[in-house]
Order: C-alpha cells, then structure tokens, then sequence
C-alpha cells in the first residue's frame, strides 16, 4: 500500500517549498539554454530530463542516507556517494536525451560539453541535499534522546514518589489490627470504632496523589485520624498537642507530608523513652512560607544526634526533594531531650 | 501451675495473649510487663516456665532483653515484625506469632511449647535465636550491657574500641568500660563494617575516633585514638586499615 521510497513526503517532513524551487530552477535552467543558443521547445525538453531526473537522484540519495548513516568523521564516505550518483546521474540523463533527440541537436557527441558545469552543479545541489538531511537526522536524534530522557526521569521520579508513599508502615497496619482483635473482646464499640477509623484513614493515603499540594487543614485531617489510631494502641503514653495559626490553615502542603514526619516522632519517642510521649505539632506562616515544627522527647544519652533517625526521615527528605529540588526543606535538631523536625515551604500565592 | 509472664509495649496486646490464655486454667500469669527492664525484672522474680515476648519495644527491644539473661525462659515472639525478618529464626524460637493471629494459631503455639516442656526437653537454644538474629540483616544500633543491677544501653557510635578479655569483650567508651559475654567474631560480624574495623586479634576499632597511625617494630602498627588510647594493629589488620581508609 505505501511506497517506502517516497516515504520522504510524508509526516510533513517534506518542506513545501521545494517543488517552487525545483520549478524556478528548471525555468532558469531552460533560460539559459536558449540563450545559449537552443530553441525553446529543445531548451525545455533538456532541462526537464536533467532536473526531474536530478530530483530522481536527491530521493535516491535520502532513501540511501536512510539506511546508511556516516559515522562521526565518515563525511568523505558522503562525497563519495555524491559524487557517484552525480555522475550517475548524468550518465542516464544523457543517454535519455541522446536517445530522445538522435543526436541531432543536442550536441555533437553523446558526453557532450556541459557535464564540466552540469556535474559539478549537480554534486553541489547533491550534496547540500546529503548534508541538511544528515544534520536534520541528527538533531532529530538528539531531540528523540532528550524526550526519551526526560521521559525516563518523569517515570522514575513518578514511580519512586509512589514507592516512598507506600512505604507507610506495615507495622503500624498490623499492630492496630492486632489492637482491634483485642478490643473485639473487651470493647465491641470501641473495637468498631478503630475498624471506622483505621478504614478512614487508610482511604485517605490511597486516594492522594503524591504529587498534589493540599491545604494544611484536609492534612491535619488525615493526621488526626493516625494519632487517633495511636492513641488507642498506646494509651496514656502518647499525648499530643496540634497548635496551627490562623494564617497558617490554609496553606499548601504536599499530600501525606506530615504523616509519616509525626510516624518518627511517635517511634522515636516511643521507642527511646519509656516514659510518657509528649508529642507538639506547631505551624504557622511567615515571610510567605509555611513552618511547622514537630518535636518529640529523646534520652540524649542512649540516642546519639548524629545517629539517623531511621528511614522515616530519609524517606521524607527524599520526597520534598523530587518535588521541590530542594535539600533544605526538612531540617532536625536536637535541644534538651527535644527532638524537633522542622519543615518550611514555600507558598506560592 | 505453669508460670507465664507477657511482656509487651501495648497493653491492648497484653490483653489479647490474657484472654487467649483464659482456656488454659493451668497457666498462671505471674507479670505484665511494659517493657524490657520491667521483664528482667519479672522473670528473675517469678523464674517463669514460659514468656510472650514482643520485639520492638522501647529502650531495649526483646532481643536485647534475652541477651541480658543468664538462662533465658521458653519464649514465644509475639510480634508484627515481618515475616521476612522473622524468617531468620525460624527453626530455633519455641514459636512466633505474627500480629495479629487467631486463637487457633496461638494454641497451636502453645501446644508446640507444651511437647517441649512435658519432655522435660529445654526449649531450642536461645543462643541459637540470637546467632540467627545476628546472621539477618538486622545490624546493631547500640548494645546492651548489665552492670551490677542496672542496665546500660551503649549506643554504637559511643564506643571507643572493643577489647578481648578472656571470655568476655571489653567495651570501652568515653565514660567507661563495660564487660559483655560475647566473642570478637561477633562483635566483629554485628558492627557495621564501614564504621567498625578488627585490627588486631584482640582489637575492635571505631574508625572515627582514629587520629594517627604510626609504625611500631617491624610488620606491626600502632594506632592512637582521639581519646589517647594506643592500640596495636597486627599485619592482617594493617591491610583492612589500608582498605577501609583509602
């Protein structure tokens, strides 16, 4: 159904002005034969057989550069092959015309005088012909490379940011069902109500999208839900405190940021402390920035600063990377058995 | 009666292993504990037959609890560590429920322990759980000593150097020194490698605290630690120094 050789004209590849171009070339062309001398009817006749069958050669030429590319540096391979379809160009063009006008008054002789100029020409149209389309070809290759990459990159970081969001604990999904399974049995309500919440909340981490910025309000919802589920497990140990301004409220902030920020706090102190946890939650906005502190206590004498604070952070820190370019976001610090994370963002409004 | 003792952070958790254990009138549970030290504390007072244990639990987890006693009881893991992790030991423990587990299974467990207890068999070696915890890749954040009746938690990054002592190592930090009944090799396994360097038969050395090495005799080193200590480093230990160094 297609014709591969002339697959050149299509997809728009194929610049409209260059049949214009050809046509004001062989009218050239066929002026200059009459005044050289020829009549008209032979003078047009001699210029289409040259130029259709040039234009013959160009397609030849691109269907042959489809399929061999030079390499880096091969550009004499290029002049070459310019060269021989020149003057195979010539040669067909001649026995053509040879043919046609018997050799009655074309010229004397079948080579005749004007494959000096004709030839020459030739590999000059040729080669201009080689050379755009080899550099067109090239850059198109290293646009085609920099969509595929940027494409790859876009995959990766898309793929990586849902990694990350699912690395939401397994731990804390099976010790509150461990929690339901012991409250079936001594609190039928209360166990249904963790059910309700642990649902809730679980629907709220799967139906975010990671890349998403949401009002730190519907965020505190989402926490709120956690450090309900929390509380149940842990008891009296766990108490928090939320402090937001009102300016704060309804700034931006990426979906699901605080969650697993709150989840190391709550580990770390849990897990570093025996005591009660006292957990402290405090945002609020400045110089168009959004700041929240989340702080926790530590037993500065079994937990060194320096020690990473586990994958939790890293995770997190990772995120706000891929999604702001940014290092600086998420900074710790430690002061007087405080552990305090701190996050700014940027707003935009 | 059979002596029983929980030991879990959740006291939801506690509940669960008190009701599942209602059905069998012939286990009595002596303590509940909150955490590690309160567990020490319980099983050297009720010597009981038989511990749930959780894993992760705060200040010292259950691991690091067991490594502190002299002959630890029966134990039963009661734990949402993942499967993969748990997988490690799998053949050692007397049983490990995953959280949460049905009443069938934590009677299955308890049956497996009863096999056990009535041939008077000991429960498979603890030591064994703890050379299978050691071969997973759980790596070692701090380490845990007793010392009279307290108990020390000595983060890895504290540690000076580690000294063999006889049958002990000797764990040397800037406050102190405590004595651990473990080998080098294990010490040397648990720590991680790019932090932790044996360059000597009897030396274990923080690479952090290195400040210079100078050569002492022919074939051997000596290395001098920001806290002024002088530690001997062998030929072999040169070459590890060379390679974590460079």
């Amino acid at each position: 159904m297609t014709f591969p050789f002339l697959s050149i004209f299509k997809n728009n590849r194929f610049p409209s002005w260059i049949p214009a171009v050809w046509l004001l070339w062989t009218g050239l062309h066929t002026w200059v034969a009459t005044e050289m001398g020829y009549n008209l009817r032979v003078a047009a006749i001699e210029s289409l057989t040259y130029n259709l069958l040039l234009a013959f050669a160009a397609v030849l030429l691109i269907n042959i550069l489809k399929y061999y590319t030079p390499g880096k540096g091969r550009y004499i391979n290029l002049i070459a092959l310019t060269m021989a379809i020149s003057f195979i160009w010539y040669v067909s063009s001649r026995s053509i015309l040879y043919a046609l006008f018997n050799n009655e008054t074309v010229s004397e002789n079948f080579w005749g005088n004007e494959y000096t100029i004709l030839i020459p020409i030739a590999f000059l149209i040729l080669g201009c012909v080689a050379l755009v389309f080899v550099l067109m070809g090239t850059m198109e290759d290293r646009e085609l490379q920099i969509h595929q990459k940027a494409d790859a990159e876009k995959l990766a970081r898309e793929a990586e940011l849902f990694r990350l969001q699912q690395q939401l604990q397994p731990h804390f999904l099976f010790n509150s069902l461990n929690s339901i399974s012991a409250l079936v049995g001594t609190d039928p309500v209360l166990a249904r109500k963790m059910i309700q919440q642990l649902s809730e909340f679980l629907r709220g981490t799967l139906k975010k999208d990671d890349q998403q910025q949401i009002p730190l309000q519907e965020e505190l919802r989402q926490l709120s839900l956690y450090l309900d589920i929390e509380k149940i497990r842990f008891g009296h140990r766990l108490q928090t405190e939320i402090k937001i301004s009102e300016s704060a409220i309804d700034s931006l902030i990426p979906a699901l940021l605080l969650q697993p920020i709150v989840e190391n706090a709550i580990k770390f102190g849990l897990y570093d402390t025996t005591g009660d946890v006292f957990i402290q939650i405090h945002a609020n906005k400045e110089n168009n920035q959004l700041h929240i502190t989340v702080s926790n206590p530590f037993d500065a004498e079994t937990a060194s600063p320096t020690r990473g604070t586990g994958f939790g952070l890293a995770s997190v820190q990772r995120r706000l990377y891929l999604l702001f370019g940014r290092n600086d976001i998420l900074q710790t610090m430690a002061k007087d058995n405080q552990f305090i994370t701190t996050i700014i963002i940027p707003q935009h409004d | 009666m059979i002596k029983a003792i929980i030991i879990d952070d959740e006291r939801l958790a506690r509940v669960l292993v008190k009701e599942y254990l209602s059905d069998h009138t012939d286990i009595e549970i002596k303590a509940e504990c909150n955490d590690g030290f309160e567990g020490l504390k319980a099983i050297q007072e009720y010597q009981p037959d038989l511990i749930f244990l959780d894993i992760q639990m705060p200040k010292i987890n259950g691991f690091e609890m067991l490594e502190l006693i002299d002959k630890p009881p029966a134990v039963i893991f009661t734990t949402a560590f993942d499967e993969f992790a748990i997988k490690a030991f799998d053949n050692h423990a007397v049983d490990y429920l995953l959280k949460p587990f049905s009443k069938d299974r934590f009677d299955k467990a308890l049956e497996k322990w009863r096999v056990l207890f009535e041939r008077k068999e000991n429960p498979p070696g603890l030591t064994q759980v703890m050379e299978a915890v050691s071969h997973s890749q759980i790596q070692r954040e701090r380490i845990v000593v007793k010392s009279g009746s307290s108990i020390i938690v000595i983060p890895v990054d504290d540690i000076l150097y580690l000294e063999a002592a006889d049958d002990f190592v000797k764990i040397h930090t800037r406050k102190g020194h405590w004595l651990k009944n473990k080998t080098m090799a294990h010490f040397e396994q648990q720590l991680d490698a790019s932090k932790f360097i044996r360059v000597h038969r009897s030396y274990i050395v923080n690479i952090s605290e290195i400040t210079r090495l100078d050569p002492y005799e022919k074939d051997s080193h000596i290395l001098l630690l920001k806290s002024g200590e002088k530690i001997p480093v062998s030929k072999t230990g040169m070459v590890k120094l060379k390679e974590v160094l460079s």
